[in-house]
């Protein structure tokens, strides 16, 4: 591997200086399960690596049912899932969670790595969407906060500026009669990066069956995750029915826009997304309702 | 240049310490410059789990761990399981079972079930299956290994 400076930041501050002197010449390590491949392959060159591991804002974990979940970007996925009351919560998010590569890559990455590096296939982005997500930013001009649905731009590319970084996301706390659910198509049962990625969310009236909200975002058919408006539009302010999800699937794959790749077809992509859609919308149905 | 890094942590229980490369994963610490070997490198990107070794307790794949990263931590690998007077149970069901053939898998697969038996001690085969995928074996076809996880899961039962 190339020679690069090691800094462990201390602070928010430290971590903002650095990266804005720097600027592309530094990024992020969090888990460096993508980063250090990167290093590796020589497919990035780097003057400074700035872990934020040691940052006590960015590993923060915690829960409760006034602001939801606070959880620091560079938190490992097997923290968020062996935490009982997080883990089940938010059974939406740990669908994603505990796929993420096996076991030994969920001890090192991190959700705030795996939406940074934008991927168009990262599996926690759709359901992160489906959760209304909030990325709380820190930068030299202090913090912000962008909706997850806004913040990968390009492969790879997201709205980070020069200086910034990724401190935390904001998930809200499940409401009553709320349901999520994640499914990805791969070729074998684990191990291997999505063909389409699929993250619903509903929430469900009093009457346990009128949709009053819904959510669909779609991964890896497009150049950044997209959301599904039309397909959640087709489910919500009507009582749930085969034929309203059979709609919001097929809303859901018109808006696909894969590509052909090793990894499948645009028209088996397209197909999958319609019947990933109508899984996860299944999924978090019963969720909803409590059923499972 | 970078300068070389000063990296304090415990090794297998005893305190360790080395003068490092940012550059440098774990592994190429460990195997080349402190002689433990036991670690083994397959694909050095995280896919094959040759190098799985754990970090304050949790499985990683050293490979994608820099060095650097380890100050203040503790660090096990296979070095520090079996006991001067005897293999640990894995090591001894990997034997009789016959679940190595060349042996490189094998640090990595046994680290990776102590984590799994240390989380949980009675797993099903499925879950052993499960928590196994980030180790690739050439020679075995896994089946051995399986057998071996689980049996030495049960004579861990019934000897605690
Ligand atoms: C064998 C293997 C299997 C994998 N399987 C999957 C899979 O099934 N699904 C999947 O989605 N991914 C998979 N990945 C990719 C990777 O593990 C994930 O994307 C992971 O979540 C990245 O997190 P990390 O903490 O390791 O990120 P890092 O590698 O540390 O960082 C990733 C990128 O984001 C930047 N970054 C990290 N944190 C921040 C921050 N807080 N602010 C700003 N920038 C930041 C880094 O600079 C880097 O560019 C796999 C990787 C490997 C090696
Ligand atoms: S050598 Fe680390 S996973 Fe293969
Ligand atoms: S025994 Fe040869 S790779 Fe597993």
């Amino acid at each position: 591997m190339q020679t690069f400076d090691y800094v462990a930041a201390q602070t928010v501050d430290e971590a903002v200086s650095l990266l804005a002197s720097k600027g592309d010449q530094a990024r992020v390590l969090a888990g460096g399960t993508d980063l250090i491949v990167q290093l590796r392959e020589g497919r990035r060159q780097l003057e400074t690596v700035v872990d934020v591991k040691k940052i006590p804002e960015a590993n923060v974990l915690s829960y409760d049912a006034q602001n939801g979940l606070h959880l620091g970007a560079a938190v490992a996925c097997h923290r968020i899932y062996n935490d009982p009351v997080i883990s089940k919560t938010y059974p939406g998010l740990m669908d994603a969670f505990t796929l993420i590569g096996g076991i030994q890559i969920q001890g090192r990455a991190s959700v705030g790595g795996n939406l940074c590096n934008s991927s168009p296939a990262a599996d926690s982005t759709p359901t992160l969407i489906a959760h209304r997500t909030m990325c709380v930013i820190a930068g030299p001009n202090g913090q912000r906060v962008v909706p997850v649905e806004q913040f990968c731009t390009a492969p790879g590319r997201n709205v980070l500026e020069n200086g910034e970084f990724l401190l935390s996301l904001r998930v809200p706390a499940p409401p009553n009669n709320f349901g999520a659910h994640y499914l990805r198509f791969i070729p074998r049962n684990e191990m291997d990066i999505a063909v389409v990625g699929v993250g619903s969310s509903l929430m469900l009236g009093d009457d346990k069956s009128t949709v009053t909200d819904a959510r669909i975002a779609l991964g890896a058919v497009a150049p950044t995750p997209l959301v599904a408006v039309e397909a959640a539009a087709a489910l919500v302010g009507k009582p749930i029915s085969d034929d309203t999800i059979a709609a919001a699937a097929s809303a859901a794959a018109s808006i696909a826009r894969p590509i052909d790749d090793m990894r499948g077809t645009v028209q088996q992509r397209i197909h999958l997304t319609g019947v990933l859609t109508r899984r996860t919308l299944q999924g978090a149905l019963s969720r909803a309702r409590g059923e499972s | 240049m970078a300068t070389r890094i000063h990296v304090q942590t415990t090794l297998n229980g005893e305190a360790a310490e080395f003068l490092c490369d940012s550059r440098q994963s774990l592994l190429e610490v460990l195997r080349d410059d402190l002689g433990f070997t036991g670690t083994k490198e397959g694909c050095s990107n995280g896919n094959c789990g040759a190098c799985s070794l754990q970090i304050d307790g949790v499985l990683v794949d050293s490979c994608l761990v820099l060095a650097a990263e380890v100050d203040g931590k503790s660090v096990n690998t296979i070095e520090g399981l079996a006991s001067p007077a005897q293999l640990h149970p894995l090591q001894q069901k990997f034997l009789e079972h016959a679940a190595l053939q060349c042996g490189i898998c094998t640090p990595g697969f046994i680290m990776a079930a102590k984590a799994l038996l240390e989380k949980n001690p009675k797993p099903t085969e499925h879950e052993v299956r499960y928590w196994l995928a980030g180790n690739l074996c050439r020679c075995t076809g896994y089946d051995k290994i399986v057998r071996a996880v689980l049996d030495a899961a049960e004579s861990m039962e019934a000897s605690a």
